[in-house]
């Protein structure tokens, strides 16, 4: 605390601030640790007090709270940070190079703030744009394809800001994107918007519900749970519409995930629309967009589209022209914490505390937000719900398998020429995919393929042709998890990536539960030493292995019992990596 | 957990034996009643739940999955296993991973003999840690009047935590950093003997599992823990 002592904190800033917080709970934390921020580029003690007097918040918890989110700032930090991806796509396709050019040119090292403190500079985790990797925030201007020359441009805010890359057909989730103005409420109109709201409307909840279950939509994001049965549940608990929430999961940090913010910034009004959707069959009054702090263009277009939608009536009381329909929506930032793609950590983090997971049961569909009754949903199930009201179930069910219906978007990225976001039926094989992008580099080949992010699978060569759908990924032993696809040709060091995803997961691992809190870290120290730091010893596999079950079977919530997923599964495909 | 005065019985096994419990009583309450011993390190009688050690998981017949006795419900017709070889492996595991961490040498503990960690560990049967020692440079904070917070000691089970906030109502204590960098802080993490916020009432330094939390002046294996009155004080808060 000694820097604090060397700046004057002028609290009278903070006081326009702090007057319309006054009298809000604790749930208003982080929006207000946000606009503290956003005045001082960091927290100081003094504004962590103001904070903690204005809120009624105890002063460790504040403390706590800043000292767990890792874009918070505890100690002097300007207010423009640069962030460098850090993560296996991008080091795929040179990271390392972008971030040693940025290094040079700043003359400063990850962590460190320029000493007329006007830039600080850090290597993150995974930025969700991996199509466009390497890639970076110049702080809320986002960077993506970057290049060792292409280094001033992007410290100088003019490196062009990347534009979504959207294949695949049907594209009947994504087919907005590019061709409206993600702005204009009218554009969205336009397109087709409010078209499907207004037909399911025609319908009562129980009606949809039973659509919805006929879809056999299953959630995106990972966890596979009936979207149908889930919105029945949140329905059926007891509570009065005030006291019912849906939230949209928008924190969409796994690496190698960059699908949902296609949506949140090319075409956040369809993701109003499906929520407003779930509020009229769930019976809720609340809405909540939790985005992730690194989607800062996401978070920025969904606030005017919110805005816009109550201008016009498309939210708030008696929307939509229907007596006693009320639906509000809130977005919240978050604040850089993959633990907070966890539902309930996510409830946590809206509720203004450090994000730890909750143990389930009870679920959120009785003990959710406020441990209120809450439909909580990935914004991909969210839009595919919104799909099937638009085109209905007939058309719906025409795409994918028996098991698997409709489409999903699969994230590919790596060593692929044409990375991008695929939206494609289910049944689609690996290698078909991976054909569509164009196929590795001419003369290479394919390594090994990460199958569902960190917390994912990889395969091998002689794999490419399961058939990317639920039971396909069963039968094969590796997740759909959010639809990552990560191609890795034979130029990649394996040991290192698989350092890379223990890094991430010890940097992420969220301290609550015993086994997942040091077993990450254990994990990295071998995988660490493993990849540049000495090499392999004898029993590193065996350790790994008892470290990795330990951590699966044992840990509190799905980081935890992922996070030695795929680094398990690349010992038993190449045991030569460890050993 | 609050017990509830008109509550369904339901019917279950633990470990092959007929147990009937209270609706919403835990794996964990029913098995103490029935003196069954499940070990715990973060549950303490008279606090809240936290389901972070992990150590009291169980086995619950037609699932792959281990729960938590402390926060899993009993429900009818369960059947519960307590003390399986998967069970004691992943025990041990936990364990090996707690002693390696931070700094734990029973021997010049105050508290040796009186720690729940060590005695969870012989009473497993525990007699060595596999996984290297971490030995990481940690911090001990003695700017109290008449406590110790030694963090090589520390397990992060936030027993104190919860008893600073639940039963004193003082919130001093709580937790920052995250993964292996989590830290007990006081206020805005600065010295435990410069809060405003503390009441030196010394709940916290009794419900401590380990010698993390210690009276100043004691000798190795000389600090007692008191926790009887802990279960009273939380009957007289809900009444």
């Amino acid at each position: 605390m000694e820097a604090t002592s060397t700046h004057a904190i002028d609290l009278t800033l903070l006081e326009s601030v702090l007057v319309r917080y006054y009298g809000r709970s604790r749930s208003a934390l982080l929006p207000l640790l946000h606009e503290a921020q956003a005045i001082y580029g960091w927290l100081p003690r003094e504004v962590q007090e103001a904070v903690s007097r204005t809120l009624r918040v105890p002063l460790a918890d504040v403390h706590g709270v800043v000292e767990f989110y890792a874009m918070f700032y505890n100690e002097p930090t300007a207010r423009r940070v640069v962030r460098v991806c850090e993560d296996i796509a991008c080091t795929l396709r040179g990271a390392d190079a972008v971030a040693q050019a940025i290094e040079a040119e700043l003359g400063l090292q990850p962590g460190e703030t320029s000493a007329d403190g006007r830039v600080t500079y850090e290597r993150v985790p995974c930025l969700g744009m991996c199509e466009h990797a390497p890639n970076g925030l110049n702080g809320t201007r986002l960077a993506g394809d970057l290049t060792a020359t292409a280094v001033p441009d992007f410290l100088a805010g003019v490196h062009p800001e990347p534009e979504p890359k959207i294949y695949g057909t049907p594209l009947l989730k994504l087919g907005r994107i590019g061709k409206m103005d993600p702005l204009s409420f009218k554009d969205y109109l336009a397109h087709d918007g409010y078209v499907g709201l207004r037909r399911v409307m025609q319908y009562t909840p129980e009606q949809i519900i039973q659509i919805m279950e006929s879809s056999a939509i299953l959630g995106r994001g990972g966890a596979m749970f009936p979207i149908g049965l889930k919105w029945k549940f949140t329905r059926g608990a007891p509570g009065t519409p005030a006291e019912k929430h849906i939230v949209a999961n928008a924190d969409e940090s796994e690496p190698g995930t960059f699908k949902d913010r296609a949506i949140l910034e090319g075409d956040p009004y369809s993701l109003i629309e499906a929520m407003s959707m779930a509020a009229y069959v769930v019976g809720a009054e609340n809405g909540w967009i939790f985005v992730r702090g690194e989607y800062p263009r996401a978070y920025e277009r969904l606030c005017h589209a919110v805005q816009r939608a109550q201008e016009e009536g498309y939210l708030g009381r008696n929307m939509l022209g229907r007596q006693g329909f009320h639906f509000n929506i809130e977005v919240r930032l978050g604040a850089g914490a993959y633990i907070c793609g966890e539902e309930t950590a996510l409830f946590e983090a809206i509720e203004g505390k450090r994000g730890f997971p909750r143990i389930k049961p009870p679920f959120p569909t009785t003990n959710g937000l406020f441990q209120q009754p809450t439909a909580i949903n990935n914004v991909e199930t969210l839009v595919a719900a919104l799909t099937v009201a638009r085109i209905g179930v007939d058309e719906w069910l025409r795409f994918g398998t028996d098991e698997s219906a409709g489409t999903k978007w699969f994230c590919l990225s790596g060593h692929i020429q044409r990375p991008g976001l695929y939206e494609l039926p289910f049944g689609v094989s690996i290698r078909e995919l991976i054909q569509m992008g164009g196929g590795v580099r001419p003369g290479k080949h394919i390594q090994a393929v990460l199958i569902g992010g960190a917390a994912g699978a990889f395969i091998g060569p002689e794999q490419l042709d399961a058939p990317l759908t639920y039971e396909g990924a069963r039968q094969h032993g590796f997740p759909i998890g959010s639809g990552v696809v990560m191609v890795l040709d034979e130029t990649a060091d394996m040991r290192r990536i698989l350092y890379k995803l223990s890094h991430f997961f010890a940097h992420e691992s969220c301290g609550k539960c015993f086994p997942c809190q040091i077993g990450t870290q254990r994990q990295m120290e071998i995988l660490q030493r493993i990849s540049h730091d000495g090499g392999p010893r004898p029993g590193d596999r065996a350790a790994l292995m008892d470290i990795g079950f330990t951590m699966t079977q044992t840990s509190l919530c799905g980081l935890g019992q992922t996070a030695a997923s795929a680094i398990m599964s690349a010992i038993q495909l190449w045991p030569e990596l460890v050993g | 957990m609050k017990r509830q005065t008109q509550a369904r019985i339901i019917t279950l096994k633990i470990d092959g034996v007929d147990v009937a419990a209270r609706e919403h009583e835990t794996i964990l309450e029913l098995a103490q009643e029935n003196n069954i011993f499940i070990p715990t390190l973060c549950h303490l009688d008279g606090l809240s739940e936290y389901g972070g050690c992990r150590i009291c998981v169980v086995e619950v017949k037609g699932s792959n999955r281990l729960f938590p006795a402390c926060m899993t419900p009993a429900t009818e017709g369960m059947e519960v296993i307590t003390n399986s070889e998967r069970l004691r492996l992943y025990r041990f595991s936990i364990l090996d991973m707690l002693f390696s961490e931070r700094n734990h040498v029973c021997s010049v503990c105050v508290s040796n003999g009186h720690c729940d960690l060590q005695y969870l560990s012989a009473k497993l049967g525990m007699t060595r840690v596999e996984v290297p020692y971490l030995n990481p440079k940690v911090d001990v904070d003695a700017s109290h009047e008449h406590f110790i917070m030694d963090h090589n000691r520390c397990i992060l089970c936030q027993r104190c935590v919860r008893v600073c906030g639940e039963i004193e109502g003082a919130f001093t204590k709580g937790v920052m950093g995250r993964g292996v960098n989590t830290r007990i802080i006081h206020d805005l993490n600065g010295a435990w003997g410069d809060s405003d916020t503390c009441t030196s009432c010394g709940k916290c330094v009794n419900v401590c599992p380990t010698g993390a939390l210690v009276e100043k002046g004691k000798s190795a294996g000389e600090m007692v823990k008191r926790r009887d009155w802990l279960p009273y004080l939380r009957l007289m808060q809900e009444d």
